[in-house]
């Protein structure tokens, strides 16, 4: 759902000068390999067939944020906004170039991607928190603060798979907002819930930007994005076209 | 590409001075005793999601292996009359397949740990090495109804814990988990590119019960083999090592076979286990170690690529 441009915030962030994400010269190829299985590799390494088709992600992406920036990152379907979020994240290695990080990240690359059906809310609260990098004492402590900005108190105890698709997506979201890293990567998650939900969720990026955190964030909403980012990254075909000012920024890719 | 790409791929020691580091840069294969948290919830979900909607649950631990006991008491021990040349048989035959269940498990579980995570795996980064050790937790977990019927059951026919036997089965602990685990995180690491391997390592659970002596004792293999090289393989074979040295822990010091051994009935001498007590296990540990750092050193170098893989 797209979330109502008059509810969203004013951006709170306030940019410094301490570099904490440092991307250099990026490249990542990806192979769509056609064949999955020993059988079917041999049969098409007999008959000369392609084994994969390759094509750029990311070609030769240079990028860095500082602390307190927000940064967006737009550009339309396949242009390698994800997979930059997943290669400063971790998830996936470049071929070519370097990443760097100062302090702790979190990626919130995909709202309840953690998430068991068959466990409670309470123990998918605990295995969450614990894989976005959170302590037990940090899970003990922020456990009643998480439930609370969910409000599904009266559900915790029930198993997830019983959840309607509302209650799962704030669970997932109040997990993944409490915790408390310097750099926070998030792809298309701000369109979480029904409104009332979503205007606390943007509060609650606004006051991350306030505390002075780091974002990094993917939208295709790029009304909120304008309003939200200090910076916006235009990708097209793996490279970065703009980098700049927000509303030139949304300008360019509708140009483009 | 370009030709400006520097060559670096991790920060210099000057910019990890100033706090920078890789993302994903990870502990290796020390993640499973740094991430003990994450670990321990992992090893929950695993157990929770297995038994899910089962009325059972964990005692499905206990009836496997007690149908597969019996069936193989009663093929090898009654039909084949292994019952008859081989005192306290029943515990012989649960000694060593508790062995080779764990083995199983262990392997087995392991090698789908990442593709089974595909989801996780893929999408937020987590130190993989997580998910072959929470296999392996699990297993353990399973194996511990296993070992106190084993344990039950050896009291039953007259044996008597001692320090040969406690040794004797941590030495095959040992061995068998840094064995398991080596060859866990290797087949992981493959599956995740091409998913033959879970067929494949099933292929070889299904067999080693047959390669290593569970069912039968070794001295009839050295009968058939002896002087060949496939002796010394047989011998050489981690899990033979291993489940002789259960055999040790929880049978060769029973009263039955220390009885019969006292007797002279001409083939009372095959029931001692060669190199008694403890056999060859420094070449098991030596094998095990070896096919462990095999393992770390391919999971190391391909978990980069599983969130692609998957």
């Amino acid at each position: 759902m797209t979330p109502n441009i008059a509810d969203v915030p004013t951006s709170a962030a306030v940019p410094t000068d301490r570099e904490m994400v440092r991307v250099e010269h990026v490249s990542k190829r990806f192979s769509l390999r056609h064949d999955r299985s020993l059988k079917e590799l041999v049969f098409s390494a007999l008959q000369r067939k392609k084994l994969a088709d390759t094509f750029m992600a990311l070609d030769d992406v240079d990028l860095t944020v500082h602390a307190g920036e927000t940064v967006g990152l737009i550009g339309f379907n396949g242009s390698g906004k994800s997979t930059l979020l997943k290669t400063i994240s971790g998830v996936l290695f470049p071929d070519a170039g370097r990443v760097m990080l100062r302090g702790r990240v979190a990626g919130l690359i995909e709202v309840g991607a953690g998430f068991h059906p068959d466990l409670s809310g309470r123990e998918n609260v605990f295995l969450n928190g614990a894989i976005l990098g959170m302590s037990r004492e940090q899970l003990e402590e922020r456990f009643d603060d998480i439930v609370a900005f969910s409000e599904i108190e009266e559900f915790i105890d029930t198993e997830v798979k019983y959840y309607s698709s509302g209650m799962f997506l704030r669970l997932a979201f109040s997990v993944a907002v409490h915790t408390d890293p310097d750099i926070f990567l998030v792809d298309e998650i701000l369109s979480v819930g029904d409104e009332p939900f979503q205007k606390k969720c943007l509060e609650r990026i606004r006051e991350l930007q306030a505390a002075g955190r780091t974002m990094v964030v993917v939208s295709h909403e790029l009304e909120m994005l304008q309003k939200l980012c200090t910076r916006i990254v235009v990708l097209r075909k793996g490279k970065i076209i703009f980098d700049g000012d927000p509303t030139e920024a949304v300008a360019v890719l509708r140009a483009s | 590409m370009t030709a400006t790409a520097p060559t670096r791929r991790t920060p210099s020691a000057a910019e990890r001075a100033e706090g920078w580091k890789a993302p994903g840069q990870d502990a290796g294969w020390l993640n499973p005793l740094k991430e003990r948290f994450l670990l321990r919830l992992l090893v929950k979900k695993e157990l929770r999601v297995r038994y899910r909607g089962s009325v059972l649950g964990m005692v499905w631990s206990y009836v496997k292996p007690a149908v597969q006991f019996l069936v193989f008491y009663i093929a090898m021990g009654v039909f084949l009359e292994l019952n008859k040349g081989t005192p306290a048989y029943a515990v012989y035959l649960f000694s060593g397949i508790v062995v080779v269940n764990l083995f199983g498990e262990v392997f087995g579980n392991a090698t789908r740990s990442i593709t089974g995570n595909g989801a996780l795996v893929a999408k937020i980064y987590i130190p993989s090495q997580l998910f072959p050790w929470a296999s392996m937790m699990v297993a353990l977990v399973h194996f511990l109804p296993q070992l106190l019927v084993l344990v039950v059951g050896a009291v039953l026919n007259g044996w008597l814990p001692s320090p040969t036997a406690a040794v004797a089965f941590l030495l095959g602990m040992l061995i068998l988990l840094v064995f398991t685990m080596g060859l866990g995180m290797l087949t992981a690491a493959l599956n995740a590119a091409f998913r033959d391997v879970e067929n494949f390592v099933d292929l070889i659970v299904m067999v080693a019960t047959w390669l290593s002596p569970v069912l039968y004792r070794i001295d009839m293999v050295q009968k058939s083999l002896d002087g060949t090289i496939w002796w010394w393989l047989y011998q050489l074979n981690p899990l033979t090592i291993v489940v002789q040295l259960f055999h040790v822990a929880f049978w060769r010091y029973s009263k039955p076979v220390v009885d019969e051994l006292a007797t002279d009935h001409p083939f009372a001498y095959t029931l001692a286990q060669p190199g008694e007590p403890y056999g060859l296990w420094w070449a098991g540990l030596l094998i095990a170690v070896a096919v462990f750092v095999v393992g770390t050193i391919v999971f190391e170098r391909s978990k980069r690529r599983f969130a692609q893989e998957l």
